[in-house]
């Protein structure tokens, strides 16, 4: 009989056992893999290695994704320099997938492009690759070295990680996200509390999340530390998976008496707003204790928080409200899919009619490519992370929050309860 | 060689990517990106730094972003070892990817502080500070890693296939 977790069985499969144990290593075939515009920096790398980037080839270009999506458009010589050599060398190596600037941030193109289907091993050299959790894959980021040995072997070493179960009983209450659940964690437990491990999401409020919740959560799961964070496969995955990908795929579930490294639960409804201060994803305190801070920019935006789900709530307290005068509030979807679908539901139309800079769909806003800071300003930002000089200056200030709690403190140019704003 | 000696450089906990490899000088060539290696925190780190200098550093060290850059930053100014009382996950890997050798020592950041010397046995596992004579232990790789790091990183691992491939 076995007993494990879903994430043992993946990898199981991936590396052709009937069975792996937790700090065992293997070798695992890679069902999909993804590089941002770090694409660029292959050749250099092959070359110094002495590898004749010429002749160099794909393992399987039905399983490998490049976007251009972390400086678009790009603002300098550099940058333009660096995406043209990105596209040479796709075309080159006959990339199949190349996104290039018209499609989004890629962690989110990835899930709507049917990239990314249950049961899979997915690595992208990105952190946040974990994203792809809300959809039952077991995926993870990796650097630019190793994507290079993915890219031509279609596998990569893993240490097989204990898994933790985090368990969400009870009921979020109103103006409570994922995005505060996520902050609540690392504030609780600490931003090392996965290191090295496999989050196994669940219970009865995983279970009502849609989706675009579930991203958000498996998302930050690497701000815990995390090298997975998986959710099971649910009738709600199934229909989003219907839309995205005809190929047949198997989901896995853990085995209902699996062992865990760890079992965290957590009533939701002991969850309030939550803020994320300077200069750590764990230095967390509820709304309420900081109150009254003042901003000087707002931002909605990234593979975190910018989703269709993010900007309806953002959308819904900015109607007929004007951003605060002092305060710069830039939102940017997700992906173009996103950025027509708000367009479609007029929200694009509020943002702009109560004074919000809209930006294209691209990675720019949360990681100090766009709307950078000045030293002294604060910042409220629903993006994954809020390291010193990530936006701009190392004497800026990062508040991370709920896109609820960004928009409703974007209007009153300070930090604020959206339950007291949104009622 | 498993044992060496240099000097500490010393960080705290939650050292993240952002601040090792800042992403507004990230598309810069190697040779300038590394004038900028932890300057949002210690700007006159590149200042200072000497070839042989060991980081010692708190909780989570190279947590965030798993860019690259900000692993092979170390091995271009010279840093022999980065140790620390834990490591962030992709920063481990991308180290053992560059051939750069991780230690990981709960209560190490207590035993050296900055300019101390390091001394450093990698079989062994020890950790001594030359200066107050006080040790501390660590866990050697485990073969899987360690046979990465002693090839030199898995791009050795690579061209080894390719050139079998192209023969």
């Amino acid at each position: 009989m076995t007993i494990v977790t879903l994430i043992e069985k993946i990898l199981a499969r991936a590396c052709g056992s009937a069975k792996v144990c937790p700090d065992e290593f293997v070798v695992a075939k890679i069902d999909c893999a993804m590089m941002p515009e770090s694409f660029r920096m292959i050749p250099e790398l092959l070359t110094r290695a002495g590898i004749d980037a010429k002749t160099f080839t794909v393992w399987d270009t039905e399983r490998f994704v490049v976007f251009i999506d972390h400086q678009v458009p790009p603002t300098s010589v550099n940058r333009a320099e660096s995406q043209k050599l990105s596209r040479e060398f796709a075309t080159k190596l006959h990339i199949k997938y190349f996104y290039d600037i018209f499609c989004g941030v890629g962690h989110q193109v990835m899930m709507e492009k049917g990239h990314v289907k249950p049961g899979q091993l997915i690595v992208g050299a990105d952190s946040h690759t974990t994203t792809y959790g809300a959809l039952n894959a077991a995926a993870t980021g990796i650097g630019a070295s190793e994507m290079a040995y993915v890219i031509k072997t279609g596998e990569l070493w893993f240490k097989v990680p204990e898994t933790i179960r985090f368990e969400l009983n009870g009921r979020l209450g109103d103006f409570v996200f994922p995005k505060d659940i996520m902050l609540y964690i690392a504030g609780k437990y600490g931003t090392e509390v996965a290191q090295y491990k496999a989050i196994e999401w669940g219970g009865p409020v995983v279970d009502d999340l849609t989706l675009d919740g579930r991203m958000t959560m498996a998302n930050m799961s690497v701000e815990l530390g995390a090298k997975f964070g998986v959710f099971r496969a649910d009738s709600k995955t199934m229909d989003f998976l219907r839309i995205t990908t005809d190929r047949s795929f198997q989901p896995v579930d853990s085995d209902s008496d699996a062992t865990y490294g760890d079992k965290f639960f957590i009533d939701a409804s002991e969850i309030e707003p939550q803020i994320a201060a300077p200069h750590s994803v764990g230095n967390v305190r509820s709304v309420s204790a900081m109150k009254g801070t003042s901003i000087d920019q707002a931002v909605i935006a990234s593979c975190c928080d910018g989703r269709m789900e993010d900007l309806r709530i953002a959308a819904k307290l900015l109607r007929a409200k004007k951003v605060h005068p002092k305060v710069r509030f830039y939102i940017a979807p997700a992906s173009w899919k996103i950025y027509k679908q708000a367009l479609n539901e007029g929200i694009l139309r509020i943002f702009l009619d109560s004074g919000v800079l809209v930006e294209n769909p691209s990675c720019g806003l949360c990681t100090g490519y766009q709307g950078i800071l000045a030293k002294g300003e604060r910042c409220i930002a629903a993006i994954p992370r809020n390291f010193k000089g990530r936006l701009g200056s190392p004497d800026a200030e990062i508040f991370l929050a709920s896109p609820a709690t960004v928009a409703s403190s974007a209007i009153r140019g300070k930090i604020v309860d959206p339950r007291e704003e949104g009622m | 060689m498993t044992s060496l000696i240099g000097r500490v450089r010393k960080f705290g906990d939650n050292t993240d990517t952002d601040t090792i490899a800042p992403s507004s000088i990230l598309y810069l060539p190697m040779s300038e990106l590394m004038k900028h290696t932890f300057e949002p925190v210690f700007p006159e780190f590149y200042r200072t730094v000497r070839q042989g200098d060991v980081i010692v550093a708190g909780n989570n060290f190279g947590c965030g972003s798993s860019r690259e850059q900000a692993t092979a930053v170390m091995k271009e100014l010279g840093i022999q070892y980065i140790v620390c009382e834990s490591m962030a996950r992709i920063y481990y890997r991308n180290c053992i990817a560059l051939g750069l050798y991780p230690i990981m020592s709960k209560g190490v950041s207590l035993v050296f502080e900055e300019g101390d010397e390091i001394k450093i046995d990698t079989e062994k596992g020890m950790l001594e500070n030359v200066n107050t004579k006080r040790f501390t232990n660590f866990k050697p790789l485990s073969i899987v890693p360690q046979q990465i790091v002693d090839c030199g990183g898995i791009l050795s691992l690579l061209k080894a296939i390719t050139d079998k491939e192209n023969k």
